[in-house]
């Protein structure tokens, strides 16, 4: 093979050909997807994230959260993502139109993160968990994101966002200095809004909850 | 130009043909000895700050306290460094110094105005760095592979626009009437890069297209890199050095002719596998899913060509570095292929989807192929452009053994591993927190195999340091083998 032009043509064709079928055919054929309107709620799905947690969607980001945890739930008997209660159906492109940057992930290092809002709508729990995630959860391999905490002195009134800490634990930790107190910090209250916002727990009609075939009686 | 080639061949009629063909080689790696030092040192420091992030996201897996208080280092960036400084830092810089020595020697042109490539290396670099800095102060856009913020990116375009062209140029400037396979994948590769690159950059940072689409250029993108420019470049060399140092030709013509055009077709549709279950329309994956089946084709064809050159040669496997390497890579570069075509099955992706059995995947593939054929393409070429040896076989040995065995230990124990954790994370009857206890042994272990590499790139680093303080010998010297080669006719050695 000799022919210079012929070979950059063939290699011009090959790429073009993926870069239509797979860019330019999926962004002409759903790249304007819009949300669902819901006539039987009068409201349209999904919801739009809100200032706060669109802040904590960025913190998020730079701590790189998506490195261990993805967000999407596969089908049904494609996995064990339903059975392990992490969505009710299959995510689905629809669910994420408002999502400046999608994070699906391609890890699950730790779980599976699109319907933690609904899963785990404690804040205090979110907060205990980011500072150490083995005061929640012991024997996990999460990073602990103590950084997004800010141990200071009480000045007047504790801040009822302090973390309530387990008295062993702040005491054999050395974070148990009188008149300190320890609060989250504007990015751990928009990294756990982000968190609270995370669940798909509507319809559309192209993805329903799935329900289990009924159980035969007797079976426990 | 009169080269001094041409004159010693004007002057003396009676010089040999074979005494031309050296002194116009010796002309033409003296002309890209600036660019492919500054590229390969860049490569190398690279390497070991890459080692270095590495060793520091591996450890924090099982032992999350590990710098657990420093933000810059938290997981999510550390690991985040460390792959932007072995794929934009060493992998990009070996491949810019690799391909440029190629390319100029199989075009039997010289590389012109070699202080232009020179720049473009200072602009990638200094991308590369403060793209890096960016991560670690949390500037990281959490895309997959397109980490590095917006405002370090121009100037990696800038570099890359340079090395492009220069690359082309001295294409045209050919010699030779025949285009060797090797420049058809490094044309190709130098090609697809930018145009993969900016599409990329435009559709999910400078103008993000909506919700899932995202995912689909993210993934046409970031497996588009690895198949249709690492490999390309890694395959360019391998179809080099394999029968350039056995001193006998390629096994078929015909198959590389075969395997260059079935990789261009399937692979740039392959990457969507990355998403299969995922919530994309189906019939993208499944388009990606048979793309990925098909990728047998160029694999198997490429391996047969390979492969059957090595036949009846294996003994010089025994003295030669660079054969050594190359063949390693090479082998790998076809098992990591098939697995390849197998995790794409929804069944098997069914279990790896989501676990390390990816990571071991990724490091059989940049590492195991691509890293260990530049390493094996640099014992070659240093020499040539430098003018003088290895100073140490030991260094060489060391280095061969530390990589070899700390990344086969590596593959295999994440391969394990990760496929205990996604049959166990399949299984909803297991506790998840058990899921994450089991695989804590197997990340251990992978400390240990990418310590083992470790040492293998500071066995290189001092060797190449070694070397370039070297005094230059006067005359000619023996290469630097591992043991004596026995006499018999090879090529050209290391
Ligand atoms: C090194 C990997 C790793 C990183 C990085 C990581 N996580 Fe986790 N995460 C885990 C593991 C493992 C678990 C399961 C054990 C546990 O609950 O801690 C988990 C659990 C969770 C849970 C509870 C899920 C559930 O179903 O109960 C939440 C919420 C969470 N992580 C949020 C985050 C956020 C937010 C970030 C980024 C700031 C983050 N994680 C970064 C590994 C990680
Ligand atoms: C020194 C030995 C090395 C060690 C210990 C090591 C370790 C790691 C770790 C811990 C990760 C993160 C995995 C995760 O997110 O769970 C990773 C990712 C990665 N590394 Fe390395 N690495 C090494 C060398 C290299 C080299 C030399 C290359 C390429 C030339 C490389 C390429 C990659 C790639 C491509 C990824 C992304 C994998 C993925 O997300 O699937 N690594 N590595």
């Amino acid at each position: 093979m000799n022919r210079g032009p012929l070979i950059f043509l063939g290699i011009f064709l090959a790429l073009a050909f993926s870069w239509t079928g797979i860019v330019l055919t999926n962004q002409i054929q759903y790249g304007s997807l819009t949300p669902y309107y819901d006539a039987n709620e009068g409201k349209a799905y999904p919801d739009k994230p809100s200032g706060l947690a669109e802040r904590g969607r960025l913190v998020y980001q730079d701590l790189g959260c998506l490195y261990c945890h993805s967000q999407q739930v596969r089908r049904p008997g494609f996995g064990g993502d339903t059975e392990r209660g992490w969505g009710d159906r299959q995510s689905v492109a629809r669910d994420y139109v408002y999502e400046k940057r999608v994070f699906l992930g391609t890890m699950r290092t730790g779980p599976d993160l699109r319907n933690i809002g609904a899963r785990q709508p404690s804040v205090d729990w979110h907060f205990l968990h980011l500072f150490d995630p083995q005061l929640t959860s012991p024997g996990s391999i999460m990073a602990p994101f103590r950084f997004l905490f800010e141990y200071r002195q009480v000045i007047g009134e504790r801040s009822p966002k302090a973390l309530k800490l387990p008295v062993d634990y702040a005491r054999s930790h050395g974070w148990d200095r009188s008149g300190y107190e320890l609060v989250p910090t504007p990015r751990a209250e928009g990294l756990v809004a982000y968190l609270l916002s995370l669940k798909d727990t509507y319809e559309f009609p192209e993805a329903k909850p799935y329900v289990p075939p009924k159980q035969e009686v007797g079976s426990k | 130009m009169a080269s001094v080639s041409s004159l010693a061949a004007s002057l003396n009629p009676a010089t040999p043909a074979d005494a031309v063909a050296r002194a116009e080689l010796r002309e033409i790696d003296a002309s890209a000895k600036w660019p492919v030092i500054v590229f390969l040192l860049s490569g190398l420091v690279w390497l070991l700050v890459g080692s270095g992030f590495a060793l520091v996201s591996s450890i924090k897996l099982h032992t999350p306290e590990f710098l657990g208080d420093y933000e810059w280092l938290t997981f999510g960036r550390a690991r985040t460094a460390h792959l932007n400084s072995v794929v934009y830092g060493w992998s990009m810089n070996v491949a810019f110094a690799v391909a440029f020595w190629l390319m100029a020697r199989l075009s039997r042109a010289q590389l012109r105005h070699a202080g232009v490539l020179i720049m473009a290396a200072c602009f990638w670099n200094l991308g590369v760095t403060i793209g890096i800095i960016g991560i670690l102060a949390g500037d990281s856009t959490s895309i997959e592979w397109l980490e590095i913020p917006p405002y370090a990116t121009p100037l990696l375009f800038v570099a890359y626009a340079l090395i492009g062209v220069w690359a082309v140029i001295t294409f045209r400037f050919r010699k030779s009437e025949h285009i060797y396979v090797s420049q058809w994948y490094l044309l190709a590769a130098l090609f697809w890069f930018p145009w993969l690159y900016s599409i990329a950059q435009i559709m999910l940072i400078f103008e993000p297209a909506r919700g899932t689409v995202q995912a689909l250029v993210n993934w046409w993108f970031a497996h588009n890199v690895l198949g249709l420019w690492f490999t390309p470049i890694g395959l360019a060399a391998a179809y080099y050095f394999i029968p350039k140092v056995l001193g006998k030709p390629i096994h078929s013509y015909y198959l590389s002719v075969l395997g260059f055009w079935s990789l261009a077709i399937f692979y740039n549709w392959a990457g969507v596998h990355h998403l299969i279950g995922g919530p994309v329309p189906a019939w993208v994956l499944s388009a990606g899913i048979a793309a990925s089946l098909m990728m047998v084709i160029p694999v198997v064809v490429t391996a047969i060509n390979h492969h059957l050159t090595m036949v009846g040669s294996f003994s010089a496997l025994r003295y030669s570095p660079t054969l050594r390497f190359v063949v390693f890579g090479a082998v790998n570069y076809t098992l990591v292929s098939l697995t390849g075509s197998a995790m794409a099955i929804r069944s098997f992706n069914e279990i790896t989807h989501f676990t390390h059995f990816t990571v071991a995947h990724a490091h059989q593939g940049m590492y195991a192929f691509f890293t260990m054929v530049m390493f094996g393409a640099v014992y070659y070429i240093l020499p040539r452009i430098l003018l003088k040896e290895w100073p140490s076989a030991a260094l060489i040995r060391t280095h061969f053994w530390a990589a070899a065995i700390g990344v086969t230990l590596y593959w295999l124990d994440l391969s394990v591993g990760g496929w205990i954790q996604g049959s166990e994370m399949n299984n909803a009857n297991i506790a998840f927190i058990d899921v994450v206890q089991h695989t804590i042994p197997w990340l251990f272990v992978r400390s240990v195999a990418g310590i083992v590499m470790t040492i293998g790139h500071l066995a290189f680093a001092v060797n190449i340091g070694w070397m370039l303080c070297a005094r230059q010998p006067a005359g000619a010297t023996a290469p630097t083998l591992f043991r004596p080669p026995p006499a018999m006719p090879v090529g050209s050695v290391p």
